[in-house]
């Protein structure tokens, strides 16, 4: 049987089938939907875990007791989950330890585009990329196999058009894996410098035999034709490398790291002229080139983004195909949903001029027109630090700095910054914007919610307690469309030489019924003064000097109701 | 087998996927091999939002390029402008006939563009219905997307049971009594 799925669902498909007994991921777009999907089957034991170090260490962990273990995450994911990374690569893995990096080339949901390829370069494990959905399916399989043959975390990755195109798969039956026996071995397991040299030998090592692997695997497999030109490449760009030139050969390299040398300078000798053709770095190529094979690569092709037919036919066949010129229309950015909460924080914030250090989540969007209110986004729980850090370098800042951070993005990471910022003595405001849910990803629980991956009631943190315990004396909860007492509150804690948290709560808009009651902009009171349309809401438009209210969007928040100075914007009674 | 690029168009929220989902499946009971692709994430929260569908013998790239479209459907009007150079001189772009502002228009940061039905019009075959009033006379303005699936349908050399199968594969039970309304709706659509 056949399915259209997902390269994320056939992923978890494929760890149903190969036999995975443990699955964790932390969310964040592409990767999400695998664990979701992991979720379904009861077979595999499932959970979301706080961030992803934890992540990879729970899933390590579990490796290590001996289960098949699959662990997700998007690509800035694998900077946090690095460190045990590395290590991990010393250990091995005892049962198949897979490690899923979705990247995102284009930056459709990213803060940036790197190219994972070279993490498993760095950490020495063995690299896998499907360019379809059935490949990332049996490549599942195939890294587990190499996991435990040759003693090795694997990284299977992913791009966003691999992760969230659709394509079909066949379904197949489940291999039980029972548990592999797992020995008390410090000489494993503790790396500490004595047991860590000789691992690092076994780690050498074992990277030279699993060159004989790429040279062998059928995962490196090449569709002759042609021989005037010869492509390398990996992943979705081997689609995009067939449709744009279906009569030149092609290599294409399952198995990317580490390379196929005889492979590859076979394959360089009996083609006129090589290309390579890799989205984002030049990961083959460098390894190519090094090696003094002549070939082509990003002379001619980007850096940047994602590549298309059209781009590698032009750039290799130099035929520019016939394109229709697009209309320059207005563009049309992501924001903030009518109804969410996050809405009335930013007008607040916006109103009283605060230099906002920000956090990833929806509430990025905050940085957008109209309210352009979040003046830093370095990465998940920076928005703390980087309060911190303005405050030491400029004291004065302090007092106009409000770091915001939302309820999952303070449990990854947000923790150990206001610890930080207690310990030397920060004065600054931090605002938890406590939406019941983790959002921007598509509305996965987390350790706030008081619900588990599998939809179990479990224990809620209260983050509230939580920095009371750690010392912080002025902690406030306050609703975010209370205007009035949000501003006064605001202003008075970053007026105070004192660190203060701000938990503001109200659910996303997108998980609560709206209020069925309709909300209209009375044209005989509305004086056009716009104070409305200063709130950024899609669902108020501006025509003929009067205000309006789309039903189809509205969901009767009040906001611009609060904001209205002459009361014009009223509920149907 | 003939093979069918078809982009989706629309506004975050709009039902988008939903409706490729359904177009693939239909695909997939005629026996084609289908891609889709579509963006998740940050674009979804009311972004601009483009779904490629495409079901031939063999498909390679998931993405349909400029120019390769035999049908659009766009949910929204300017966003049937923005994607209407991905259609084929032969193909046709099948508008809803609404229009919801962009941040940047609502900020005055730029216009929305006037006439675009006429635009379209000139530069393409074209069918564009008030879909979104028929999916208030059904009682629900959600089913925008399926009743517009439905007019395409009447185009395509699809069996009508099997766009029935499809629908039941990928809408929940409870709302499939409604889409099978909203779907012959828009079949009928002349």
């Amino acid at each position: 049987m056949k399915k259209l799925l997902t390269g994320n669902e056939a992923i978890a498909l494929g760890a149903w089938e190969y036999g995975v007994r443990f699955a964790t991921a932390y969310p964040g777009t592409p990767s999400t939907e695998t664990l979701e999907n992991v979720a379904q089957y009861k077979e595999i034991t499932s959970q979301w875990a706080v961030n992803e170090k934890v992540a990879f260490e729970v899933a390590a962990g579990a490796a290590m007791a001996g289960a098949r273990t699959l662990v997700a995450m998007k690509h800035v994911g694998v900077n946090v989950a690095a460190d045990p990374l590395f290590t991990m690569s010393y250990i091995g893995s005892n049962g198949g330890f897979v490690l899923m990096s979705a990247d995102d080339p284009g930056m459709h949901s990213s803060q940036n585009e790197q190219d994972n390829r070279r993490y498993a370069k760095f950490s020495k494990i063995p690299l896998l990329e499907p360019a379809d959905s059935q490949e990332a399916k049996d490549m599942v399989g195939t890294a587990l196999d190499i996991s435990e043959e040759y003693d090795t975390p694997v990284m299977l990755r992913t791009t966003t058009r691999i992760s969230h195109s659709k394509s079909l798969v066949e379904y197949g039956q489940r291999q039980e894996r029972e548990l592999k026996e797992y020995e008390r071995d410090p000489t494993k397991n503790v790396m500490m410098p004595a047991y860590a040299r000789p691992k690092h030998i076994v780690v050498e090592e074992r990277i030279e035999k699993l060159k004989e692997y790429a040279e062998n695997t059928e995962l490196n497999f090449v569709d002759w034709n042609n021989k005037d030109i010869g492509v390398i490449t990996s992943g979705i760009t081997y689609q995009y490398v067939k449709e744009a030139l279906p009569e030149v050969s092609v290599l294409k390299l399952g198995f990317s790291y580490p390379m196929p040398e005889k492979k590859i300078r076979d394959f360089a000798s009996k083609v006129k002229k090589l290309y390579i053709v890799e989205e984002l770095d030049p990961f083959i190529e460098e390894t190519v080139k090094s090696w003094g094979i002549d070939c082509t690569g990003k002379e001619i092709f980007s850096m940047l983004g994602e590549y298309t037919p059209a781009m590698i036919k032009e750039a290799i066949l130099g035929i520019k195909a016939e394109e229709k010129e697009a209309y320059s229309a207005a563009i049309r950015p992501p924001v903030l949903c009518p109804g969410c909460p996050h809405r009335g924080v930013f007008y607040v914030l916006k109103k009283i001029r605060a230099n906002v250090t920000g956090d990833i989540g929806c509430y990025t969007l905050g940085a957008l027109p109209p309210l352009e209110s979040m003046h830093t986004t370095l990465c998940m729980g920076a928005s703390i630090g980087t309060a911190l850090g303005m405050e030491k370098a400029n004291p004065d800042l302090a007092k106009e700095t409000v770091a915001v951070i939302g309820d999952s993005t303070f449990m990854h990471s947000g923790l150990t910054g206001v610890v930080d910022m207690l310990y030397n003595k920060g004065t600054g405001t931090i605002m938890v914007l406590d939406n019941s849910i983790t959002a921007m990803t598509g509305h996965q629980h987390n350790p706030t919610t008081g619900y588990t991956l599998g939809m179990e009631e479990t224990h809620v943190v209260d983050i509230e307690a939580v920095v009371k315990a750690m010392g912080v004396k002025r902690v406030f909860s306050i609703d975010p469309f209370e205007l009035k007492d949000l501003e006064k509150l605001l202003k008075e804690e970053m007026a105070t030489r004192e660190l203060s948290v701000i938990v503001v709560k109200r659910p996303c808009a997108l998980i609560i019924k709206p209020d069925p009651v309709r909300t209209y902009v009375d044209h005989d009171v509305c004086i056009g003064c716009k104070a409305c349309m200063r709130v950024g809401c899609p669902a108020i438009t501006f025509e003929d000097k009067k205000s309006n209210i789309n039903d189809a969007l509205c969901v009767s928040c009040g906001v611009c109701q609060s904001v209205c100075p002459v009361g014009a914007i009223k509920r149907e009674e | 087998m003939r093979s069918q690029n078809i982009i989706l168009a629309g506004v975050g929220g709009q039902g988008t996927i939903l409706a490729s989902k359904v177009l693939a499946d239909v695909a997939m009971l005629e026996g084609y091999d289908v891609k889709i692709s579509e963006i998740h994430g940050m674009a979804q929260r009311g972004g601009s939002v483009i779904t490629h569908v495409k079901f031939a013998e063999k498909v390679n790239s998931p993405l349909i390029e400029n120019g390769q479209a035999d049908y659009i459907i766009a949910f929204e009007l300017l966003e049937a402008l923005r994607r209407l150079h991905f259609l084929k001189d032969d193909g046709e772009i099948i508008v809803n006939e609404q229009r919801i502002d962009p941040m940047t228009v609502i900020t005055g940061k730029a216009e929305y563009p006037e006439g675009i039905l006429q635009k379209l019009e000139e530069k393409s075959k074209l069918k564009s219905m008030a879909a979104l009033d028929m999916a208030k006379e059904l009682g629900n303005v959600r089913v925008v997307n399926i009743i517009m699936l439905g007019y395409l349908a009447s185009k395509m050399d699809i069996k009508l049971e099997n766009w029935h199968q499809a629908m039941r594969n990928q809408i929940k039970e409870r709302f499939i009594d409604l889409n099978l309304k909203a779907f012959e709706l828009g079949y009928n659509i002349k």
